[in-house]
């Protein structure tokens, strides 16, 4: 704001009018950047620990998971417990909230907390010496826990077995991708774990956390006997009219925003957007693809990073770029950026792709192909004698011999080679099988990853492309 | 992060002595002297670097006797900043009492064991510093000088946690010279000051009565110290640098030598002919050399002032490294001797007046009588060191080693019994045996906390008793809740029982292959017969045994079973090797010292290793007729043995067999209703539902009472809804019977979206089609763009199909490849296409 000091220096009563409310804009301005990135932060912090957000149609299971651990906490009551759902509907976040609503009520020493994560325990050593440092027992030195993997075992054992229901401190297990778990080693862990809480020892309440159906068939029979059979399902049982009130709900400002004039504008902003036609459309497309809050967090992000100052309300084009930005299709973007002479290579592999019917080509058929309408395309020769033994398998590129081409150009072998390799970097090609050192690059078989309907959708956005080249492309069903 | 807790002594103040020798390494100051002074009365008491002390611990009456390498100044900790290196001395005591029969002797009162233990946590905050102490290094075949009667220690052998070494030669001299060397170094402090030789032996006194005034529990809350060896071990390194060149050449000379002594002494040991090892002349030569040039330092020395004392120290060690193994010489030269009569007296009137740590009643009370001990031994001091110092220097050791060796001889018999007594000892003091690993400053052996009391924190509200009938019910039903009598097993019980009694009665050993599907009740039945037989035995019915439970899935490794097994039966602790080994030779050798054992092995299955040498001993040992020893087995595959063990392992397990059966509906009422005696709780017909729907699905008890703990949840929940009274009903058992153990699949797509269940259409489009059960992931994307167009929809992109298809195969609703193969990535349905197309066509 380079302005505002210059008119600050001029002499008050030399203020013109025009001035004057230029100024104002221009404080308004300032105190709106200030909510706005106020707006952003708040809501951004509001989508990304989505974990302690608020919870939606889970009140069932809810109440089910809070009154277990209240059990455990109250009355040492042993509990295992396993909460399913998908990705994104809210498992880690209903533990937090109960875990959360425990510490209130219950006088948070009473229990312990375990916490475990199975991408990061990936063996029962390392989540021991993970329960052993977060119970806090007595081999624990400082932040290190000593001794074998065996003498962990027991001593942790004999701790858990020392308890019993009255008099010790009941010790709340949160297993998080409860599934890696049951691939560790004869399961020794979730044997143990429950076994105790199946036993008059230290109170436990095990809690799963998974997004495996079938995850109980992953456990073995005596793990599964001691297993209670309690599951909470989370499943996103929700419908669009409930998906647009969380949507509302997760734009609204809290009331306790600063600036209570602009907090009011923008949630009726949002009012009317969620009740706009073109709103509905773009969220109920997002719903019919995907279901969990996770990706709303990830439309709704976007489309804030689109507010400005001047712009300072969200609107529909905003929500429908943002979808439109989250429904890419990233491979077609990919080819958007690729040179004419990979465009050419990847249409000649769709051509051998429709002959053949999806086998596997290699380098050298590709090659052969796309030398050939090079020849046409360049017309300098009706037909090159060595090119006659090869002509019998497409004997429709002769069809492009009449026509001239001036964009495309005489490449050397080498650089399609390059062109070909560049195509594998990209992923666009895949080998049949590994690389080895001794094949022979050229007649390694190959895979196209490309659907024909990317490669032409690609192909009408293609920026520049040779007319002569896409004819070519739409053309490949007539030879048939 | 367990905090250092100091102890609040308001009138204490500590304070270094000279300036600071920077160690640039490690940021540390080091200091060669550290200054006691009460503030109440400025009382102060030196304590420096090399003298021994003692060092507050668990136990009232036996503080720690270390002795002080380093001084130095820790910025880092918040609370105790003065801090000191020792080097640890153990008594007796602290040992863990099942190595206590290594030493092969009784200790004598006063003896302690250099504590040889590399990764000992040996930092300890210098508040914890007590008092000086005399701490007398001897050989082995010499006896502790008189004047040590009740104060003071003396060390004859190290001890490394293994076993007992003998002192090394170099560590004798280093813990001679360090005992009087503070004397000689400065004896113009010692006058001015109290720090000198009485000093120590006062405050020894003392500390049986201060000490009481420290809980242990105080004390043991510091003892997680956040001390990592690795980095203790660069401490120690760097503190070897960082120190002056003196010290430095001196300690490389004795860790050049370190080696040398070991195998010395290990030759000494093993041909257990040491005396005439000492007696060689050489050595004698070597002694009376060694003292000869100590001498002529040391009269040196307290003419020179304190500063020409460091020159006399550079001197020293130079010396030492040329002569590798240097005897010990006794701790007291003559010329030491004379000094201090001469100065000790004014050091006594100065202690009356300005006592250490005089502020407490308990220690002024004992201050006199210490005096009238310290006139007395200081005039019997002067002929006692005469005589002391023949034995340093020559042999004369046949005669204590003929006695260790009637020791090991005798010891040998009453070890059991000693055992128990220091079981018992261990129960009664306890802190004090913990020492070792326990204490605050004193971790000896940090990666094994041995002692650590395995505990999980007592709650610190009252568990609440069940209220309600349904609460009670619920109390009652859980699995954990064992009744006296298991209902429905008696003929299993009474088989069991008097398997064992039997084997019992005729004192001879057996197996037994109990199996049946989990939840039957195996490990109950067999737990209630021990408890039987235990009760049998206390009214002498069946002779007394010990009964040993181990565990295959509690176990890590199969080997670990004998480590187990070896430390219930006699609380050794072992490799498994070794385990097995200790094992095999009690069972088999017909010398078992203990009574008759009876074995349970719980999941068997998983001690099946590839050369079954595992089961091979545990079914062996019963076939000896002297091991008394009866193995029951649990597993629960019933041709286990057929299916898995060795012929020679099958056999030796036998033919007694035992097939627990899944309970029958009867019997899981039976059950049911025995659990809930006197309480009105449940309907009959739900009880009757829950027991016939779990006999139909598995016969597991557990499952059963699972079913009905969640029932009675159910119907709390709909009590408060409606307020209404009554038991658990036929419905609210349905709907517990229903959340358990459903499937969740049909559930999961209906609520999937739109996009997830068009995905799933077209994959049975596509199975239809091909006829196969699998299909790529191109091939389905085709058929749902194609299904797509026929319904007029926008058909998706790519990517966004793939997302749905990771998201639906991390559900496990499908089965896929790992996403590397792209398109190409063969998708196959996890759920019966019959179930996909009920739930689909059910909106």
């Amino acid at each position: 704001m380079p302005a505002l000091p210059r008119q600050r220096r001029e002499p008050s009563g030399g203020i013109k009018f025009v001035e004057m409310s230029n100024r104002k804009t221009k404080s308004n301005i300032l105190v709106r950047a200030e909510s706005l990135s106020q707006v952003q932060r708040i809501l951004r912090e509001r989508f990304c620990h989505s974990t302690h957000g608020e919870l939606f149609g889970v009140q069932v299971q809810y109440k089910h998971l809070i009154e277990l651990l209240k059990r455990t906490a109250i009355h040492g009551e042993s509990n295992s417990v396993l909460i399913i759902g998908p990705r994104g509907s809210g498992k880690t976040m209903l533990i937090n909230h109960a875990l959360k609503e425990l510490m209130e009520i219950e006088v948070s020493e009473n229990v312990l907390q375990v916490h475990l994560n199975g991408l990061l325990h990936i063996n029962d050593k390392i989540a021991l010496k993970e329960i052993t440092r977060q119970l806090y027992l007595e081999n624990v030195v400082g932040d290190k826990v000593f001794g074998s993997f065996a003498e962990n075992l027991s001593f942790l054992l004999e701790a858990l077995k020392k308890g019993d229901r009255t008099h010790s401190c009941p010790v709340i297990f949160v297993l998080d991708e409860f599934d890696l778990f049951a691939h560790h080693k004869n399961q020794t862990l979730l044997y143990n774990l429950f076994d105790i809480s199946q036993s008059a020892q230290t109170p436990l309440a095990v809690i799963g956390l998974t997004c495996r159906l079938d995850i109980l068939e992953l456990l073995e029979k005596r793990v599964k006997s001691r297993f209670s059979h309690r599951q909470i399902h989370l499943m996103n049982s929700f419908g669009f009219p409930q998906f647009i009130k969380i949507f509302k709900e997760q734009l609204s400002l809290p009331a306790e925003f600063p600036d209570k004039v602009f907090a009011e504008k923008w949630n009726e902003n949002v009012q009317c957007l969620s009740e706009d036609r073109s709103v509905h459309e773009v969220l109920q497309k997002h719903f019919n693809v995907n279901k969990n809050l996770r990706s709303l967090h990830m439309l709704l992000m976007v489309a804030l990073s689109r507010i400005t100052v001047s712009r300072p309300y969200l609107t529909s084009a905003d929500l429908m770029e943002a979808h439109q930005l989250c429904s890419m299709d990233s491979k077609a973007n990919i080819v958007h950026g690729l040179s004419v002479l990979e465009i050419c290579l990847i249409i000649a592999m769709k051509h051998l792709n429709d002959i053949y019917e999806e086998e596997p080509f290699n380098f050298q058929m590709v090659y052969n192909g796309e030398r050939r309408i090079r020849y046409f395309l360049s017309g300098t020769s009706l037909m090159p004698e060595n090119t006659n033994v090869l002509i019998d398998y497409s004997p429709e590129f002769q069809k492009f011999v009449q026509r001239k081409a001036h964009s495309v150009y005489n490449f050397e072998k080498p650089v399609v080679m390059k062109a070909f390799e560049h195509l594998q970097q990209l992923e666009l090609i895949k080998p049949m099988e590994r690389t080895s050192v001794n094949s022979q690059k050229e007649y390694q078989l190959m895979k196209l990853l490309l659907d024909n309907t990317q490669i032409m959708n690609a192909l009408q956005k293609y920026p520049n492309c040779p007319t002569d080249v896409r004819q070519w492309a739409t053309s490949s069903l007539s030879w048939l | 992060m367990p905090s250092y807790v100091t102890r609040h002594k308001p009138r204490q103040k500590y304070s270094w002595v000279g300036s600071p020798l920077l160690n640039r390494k490690l940021h540390l100051q080091t200091y060669k002297e550290l200054c006691v002074r009460g503030e109440a009365d400025s009382t102060e008491m030196l304590i420096q670097v090399g003298q021994c002390v003692l060092i507050e611990g668990d136990s009232d009456e036996e503080p720690y006797v270390a002795k002080l390498t380093e001084l130095f100044e820790d910025d880092y900790k918040p609370h105790s900043k003065k801090r000191a290196r020792v080097q640890w001395f153990v008594r007796f005591s602290e040992i863990h009492p099942s190595k206590q029969h290594l030493l092969g002797r009784k200790p004598e009162a006063q003896e302690i064991f250099w504590y040889d233990h590399p990764s000992c946590d040996s930092i300890v905050s210098v508040e914890t510093i007590i008092g000086t102490v005399q701490v007398v290094a001897l050989a082995l075949d010499e006896s502790p000088p008189a004047q040590l009667k009740h104060k003071g220690f003396f060390v004859r052998m190290s001890w490394d946690t293994k076993k007992f070494w003998p002192l090394s030669a170099e560590l004798l001299a280093e813990l001679g010279r360090r005992g009087d060397s503070p004397k000689s170094q400065n004896p113009v402090q010692a006058q001015t000051k109290t720090a000198e030789s009485p000093a120590w032996t006062t405050s020894e006194h003392a500390v049986g009565r201060i000490e009481s005034s420290h809980s242990a529990s105080k004390s043991r809350q510091a003892a997680a110290r956040p001390a990592t060896p690795g980095a203790r071990k660069r401490l120690e390194l760097a503190g070897l640098l960082k120190t002056p060149n003196t010290r430095k050449a001196r300690q490389t000379s004795c860790a050049a030598s370190a080696s040398l002594g070991i195998a010395k002494r290990k030759m000494a040991s093993s041909t257990a002919s040491s005396p005439s090892k000492r007696s060689s002349p050489d050595e004698a030569r070597e002694d009376k050399s060694s003292s000869e040039c100590r001498m002529v330092l040391r009269a040196r020395i307290p003419v020179t002032s304190t500063t020409e004392m460091s020159l006399g120290i550079t001197l020293t060690p130079s010396r030492r490294a040329q002569r590798p193994s240097v005897t010990p010489s006794i701790n007291l030269t003559p010329e030491n001797i004379k000094k201090r009569e001469t100065k000790e007296p004014e050091a006594h009137t100065e202690e009356v007046s300005t006592p250490h740590r005089s502020q407490r009643k308990s220690s002024l009370l004992t201050l006199n009588r210490i005096k009238q001990q310290l006139r007395y031994l200081d005039c019997k001091e002067n002929d006692e060191k005469e005589e002391e110092f023949v034995p340093g220097a020559g042999d004369s050791g046949s005669s204590s080693e003929e006695e260790e060796e009637g020791d090991v001889s005798t010891s040998s018999l009453p070890r059991k019994s000693r055992r128990r007594q220091d079981k018992n000892l261990q129960t009664a003091t306890q802190p004090s045996l913990q020492t070792p690993s326990k204490t605050p400053k004193k971790t000896p052996k940090p990666r094994a906390p041995r002692h650590a009391t395995p505990q999980i924190r007592s709650r610190s509200l009252a568990a609440q008793e069940p209220a309600t009938v349904l609460e009670e019910a619920r109390l009652r039903l859980h699995v954990s809740v064992v009744p006296e009598s298991l209902p429905c097993r008696e003929q299993e019980f009474q088989d069991i029982y008097s398997f064992v009694e039997s084997k019992l009665l005729d004192g001879t050993g057996g197996c037994m292959y109990i199996s049946g599907v989990p939840g039957t009740g195996k490990t109950a039945t067999v737990h209630e017969v021990i408890r039987c037989l235990q009760q049998a035995a206390q009214t002498k019915d069946v002779p007394p045994f010990q009964y040993v439970e181990v565990n295959g899935m509690k176990l890590t490794e199969p080997h670990q079973v004998y480590v187990q097994i070896l430390q219930k039966l006699t609380g050794q602790k072992a490799t498994a090797s070794h385990a097995s080994e200790l094992l095999a030779k009690q069972f088999c050798s017909g010398q078992a010292p203990w009574e008759a054992t009876v074995l349970l092995v719980d999941e068997l299955d998983l001690l099946w290793t590839h050369k079954q040498d595992v089961l091979y001993s545990l079914f062996d040992w019963p076939t000896h007729k002297e091991a008394r020893l009866v193995v029951l087995t649990i597993a629960n595959t019933m041709d286990l043995p057929e299916r898995i063990m060795m012929n020679r392992v099958s056999s030796r397990l036998g033919l007694t067999r035992m097939c627990f059966q899944p309970y029958t509906h009867s019997q899981l009422k039976q059950i049911l209703v025995s659990r809930l005696r006197h309480l009105k709780a449940f309907e009959d017909d739900a009880i009757q539902l829950v027991s016939r729907k779990v006999a139909a699905l598995s016969g597991d008890a557990r499952r059963c009472l699972d079913i009905c703990r969640r029932a009675t949840e159910i119907c709390e929940l709909s009590r408060q809804k409606d307020g209404t009274q009554g038991p658990v009903t036929v419905a609210h058992l349905m709907a517990a019977v229903d959340e358990m153990s459903s499937s969740s699949y049909i559930t999961a797509i209906r609520n999937s979206s739109v996009l997830e269940q068009g995905f799933l259409r077209a994959i049975l489009a596509e199975f239809r089609q091909s006829g196969l059960e699998e299909a790529t992931f191109q091939q389905i994307y085709n058929q749902h763009v194609a299904l797509c167009r026929m319904e007029g929809l926008p058909y998706p992109t790519m990517s966004e199909t793939m997302a749905v298809c990771s998201r639906l195969g991390s559900c496990r609703l499908l089965l896929v490849e790992p996403s590397r193969n792209d398109v190409l990535l063969r998708v196959r349905l996890n759920v019966s296409q019959d179930d996909v197309l009920y739930a689909l066509k059910e909106e």
